[in-house]
């Protein structure tokens, strides 16, 4: 199967075309729309899945170098822009993830919009994040890995902005695209400094690539005047963009108020993909960031600050949504510790596992506000397991991976992975322990999610001034929507198996190695000890949920919180997102609005002014010219042109349009000429 | 037998008849008639000085008179229809009042 590295590109250019095709159709044609992106995210679907055989199989055979098709752009001068697109196993992994969890998102959203007047235009912003973020993965050229991620944004600006007629859903949207621009603009630069000091933006090239031995080494060992390689100047330059688009510590802010789009972008693209993205440009050019250690540790303590402090926000909102964008953040952060502590495989299988869980509890969260009739303050639900059973028990199946439940969930596995990792990182023993912190934090907020959305009584219309007239019933969703929140929670409890110590499959197949089952490793002491310990974690956290909320169920719906009851002050800091949007406000945003004023008064007073100066100078040197044109130039002409109508006037005479005057000319002309020839002859 | 300088005043006489009745004359009829006369003097002229020329045999003189006098004949037809064009137009041969040419 070598024919699918060349055509790799078919992956991202059918839900393209779709995308394409569904922008030029009318308004109404709705069942177009959906078939046409559903049916491109099949065919994509089945050739990453042909990819994936194709590595899986050229690993069996022991090659584990990438595949990859490269090809000539354009030539400028001298040198050739070259692009291409890269098979191994971090793509093949990254691709079957998308399209799948892509796919079922397609699906539901059809349920989920098919009351919009917009659904064609929905399906199109789908299908054109769905083949930019593909051309993320497959690409070989940090170039055109760029491209496709400025696409990725944009798209993820027109989606969160989709209802736009609200003003908080287009402030929301230019907030996203704004902050995440900050990340990339490091990224342009980082990628400006590696193409000046490698030559080439092409991953891998036959050993000429940026992330090969040769061009790491010549990295390594150039010194820049701060002191530091290039490589960890470059590497950190390239986390930044990946902080924007992961939502990491300081530029997350954008994230929890991207909820503000249709929930199938939140799970689709705020969960489960486009924020994966950071993630995963991080591992691709791993070889960079491993390549100085600082980097790592960079990367290591934001994402470790970030799953720690997200998650101690999401314990006290009250949005479902709000809830799991912090949870999105927190994990995340996870991520990149990971990545920081242990490598690509252990980051991206959290990846991998998360994407799958947080696009199921997106979606079921999605299902429940459907049910309620949009109503997204927890405070307000309650009672969901009696009148959801489907979407109780798959979010169930989903919180309980989040949370880490022990041994059958996926996210235990993968978050176990991560903090063993971090209890093995050489560096510091502080991320492990913030981890763990992060890790029961979790745990606990999940749990008050749930007991608060489907335990207890319904409250929307017991009680109090919170309580919203909502004229009927909750209600189940539609198959549609359901039977993807079903095939998702099987993949969240499965998913975790393989890449558990026991069996690291995973792991090993993205090394580009086969995995031996190694029971003893699973049974080692360190092992079963750090099991323990974060089994206790999980268990602790999701036991103290319940001990405050679960036990007894809110009554009403502006009850004070139990947590709240208890600490005030601190609960107060944790609701208002440690006032970091405050902070921004009053010193990023009125800093930039100050320096838009001083550049204003700049403009008016003295560059204007210069150009004023000159303008008036101009104008007199324009008075000048005109009185030359007038008194000598005109004047002149204008005798001229009187002398010549004079000399008409007196010449026009002569055509008094008489023949017989002109007869008589002519007559005397000859007398004349007979006369001159008679004495002429004669001399 | 006339010499023929009788014949080159006669003609001359007939050429300053015709130029005469041509540039004084109003009524656009009499200038056409100058007009002939004067084309008549020069006839006049080719036969004098065919017969009193060098090679009175030849013939040429007579020749050219000949078609000098068709000639005459269509232009005075030509000119006679222009004439009844213009006073069609006009309702006049005044020459004095057809001033159209006039720059």
């Amino acid at each position: 199967m070598d024919w699918i590295v060349p055509f790799l590109w078919l992956i991202p250019a059918l839900p393209l075309i779709a995308a394409g095709a569904v922008a030029v159709v009318p308004k109404n044609r709705k069942r177009f729309a959906a078939t046409a992106a559903i049916a491109s995210m099949v065919g994509s679907l089945v050739l990453a899945l042909i990819a994936f055989g194709h590595s899986l199989a050229r690993i069996k055979g022991g090659q584990s170098a990438p595949e990859v098709f490269n090809f000539r752009w354009f030539d400028l001068g001298e040198s050739a822009l070259r692009l291409g697109w890269v098979l191994d196993p971090l793509t093949a992994v990254m691709l079957v993830m998308v399209c799948l969890v892509g796919l079922l998102i397609f699906i539901y959203s059809v349920g989920y919009m098919a009351h919009d007047d917009n659904f064609t235009r929905f399906f199109c912003f789908l299908a054109l994040f769905a083949s930019a973020m593909l051309g993320v993965i497959i690409s070989n050229n940090l170039l055109l890995l760029f491209i496709c991620w400025e696409l990725v944004g944009l798209t993820s600006y027109l989606l969160i902005g989709f209802w736009f007629h609200k003003p908080e859903a287009a402030a929301a949207a230019k907030k996203a695209f704004i902050t995440t621009r900050i990340g990339d603009l490091a990224f342009l630069l980082g990628m400006v400094w590696l193409n000046s000091e490698t030559g080439t933006l092409l991953f891998y090239d036959g050993g000429r690539g940026c992330l090969e031995q040769g061009a790491l080494s010549a990295l390594m060992a150039r010194a820049t005047s701060l002191g530091i390689a290039a490589s960890t100047g470059i590497g950190l330059l390239i986390f930044a963009g990946a902080v924007g688009k992961s939502g990491q510590l300081p530029l997350h802010v954008w994230l929890p108020d991207a909820m503000e789009g249709p929930t199938p972008v939140s799970a689709l693209i705020h969960a489960a993909t486009m924020v994966a993205a950071g993630v995963f440009l991080v591992a691709r050019v791993y070889p960079l960031m491993e390549a100085s250690s600082a980097t790592l540790t960079v990367i290591t303590w934001v994402g470790v600050l970030t799953a720690f402090f997200a998650a101690s926000i999401a314990v006290a909102q009250n949005d479902i949504k709000r809830i799991l964008a912090y949870s999105t953040v927190s994990q995340l952060g996870f991520m990149m510790m990971g990545l920081g502590v242990g490598g690509v495989a252990v980051g991206m299988f959290h990846l991998i596992t998360h994407a799958f869980f947080k696009a199921l509890l997106f979606m079921g969260a999605g299902s429940v506000i459907h049910g309620c009739h949009e109503e997204q303050d927890i405070r307000k639900m309650g009672g969901l397991k009696r009148l959801m059973p489907l979407t109780f028990a798959t979010y169930m199946a989903g919180m309980l991976a989040l949370s880490g439940f022990p041994l059958l969930f996926s996210g235990f596995w993968s978050k176990d992975e991560i903090l063993h990792a971090a209890h093995g990182w050489d560096g510091s023993h502080g991320p492990f322990y913030l981890g763990l912190v992060a890790a029961f934090l979790t745990a606990f907020y999940m749990t008050r999610q749930v007991c608060q959305v489907f335990l207890g009584e319904h409250r929307a219309r017991a009680g109090g001034a919170l309580a919203a007239q909502s004229p009927c019933q909750p209600h189940e969703s539609p198959a549609v929507m359901t039977v993807p929140l079903v095939v998702l929670s099987f993949f969240a409890v499965l998913l975790g198996f393989v890449g558990t110590p026991a069996w690291p499959w995973f792991q090993q197949f993205l090394k580009g190695g086969v995995a031996a089952t190694d029971f003893q490793h699973l049974f080692s002491a360190e092992t079963l000890r750090l099991i323990g310990l974060s089994s206790v974690i999980a268990l602790g956290g999701i036991g103290t949920g319940w001990w405050f909320y679960g036990r007894r169920p809110l009554k009403v719906a502006d009850e004070v919180d139990p947590v709240e009851s208890l600490r005030p002050d601190i609960y107060g800091v944790l609701r208002n997102k440690y006032y970091i949007d405050e902070i921004y406000e009053v010193t990023f945003v009125s800093l930039n609005a100050w320096w838009a004023r001083a550049c204003n008064w700049l403009e008016f007073w003295v560059w204007s002014g210069v150009a004023r100066a000159a303008g008036h100078v101009v104008l007199g040197l324009g008075w000048v010219n005109r009185a030359i044109d007038e008194y000598i130039v005109n004047l002149g002409f204008d005798r001229g042109c009187e002398g010549v109508t004079r000399g008409g006037g007196w010449f026009s005479r002569l055509q008094n349009g008489q023949v017989q005057t002109y007869l008589r000319v002519i007559g005397v002309a000859l007398a004349v000429l007979v006369l001159l020839l008679i004495w002429g002859g004669r001399s | 037998m006339t010499p023929l300088a009788g014949y080159l005043l006669l003609s001359a006489l007939l050429f300053a008849i015709g130029l005469g009745g041509a540039l004084a004359r109003r009524n656009a009829i009499i200038v056409l008639i100058g007009i002939e006369l004067m084309l008549n003097a020069a006839n006049l002229n080719f036969i004098a000085f065919w017969r009193y020329g060098p090679n009175p045999e030849a013939l040429t003189g007579i020749l050219f008179v000949l078609f000098s006098i068709g000639i005459a004949a269509a232009e005075a037809a030509v000119g006679l229809a222009i004439i009844i064009a213009v006073y069609r137009h006009y309702r006049t041969t005044n020459l004095d009042r057809i001033t159209s040419l006039k720059g």
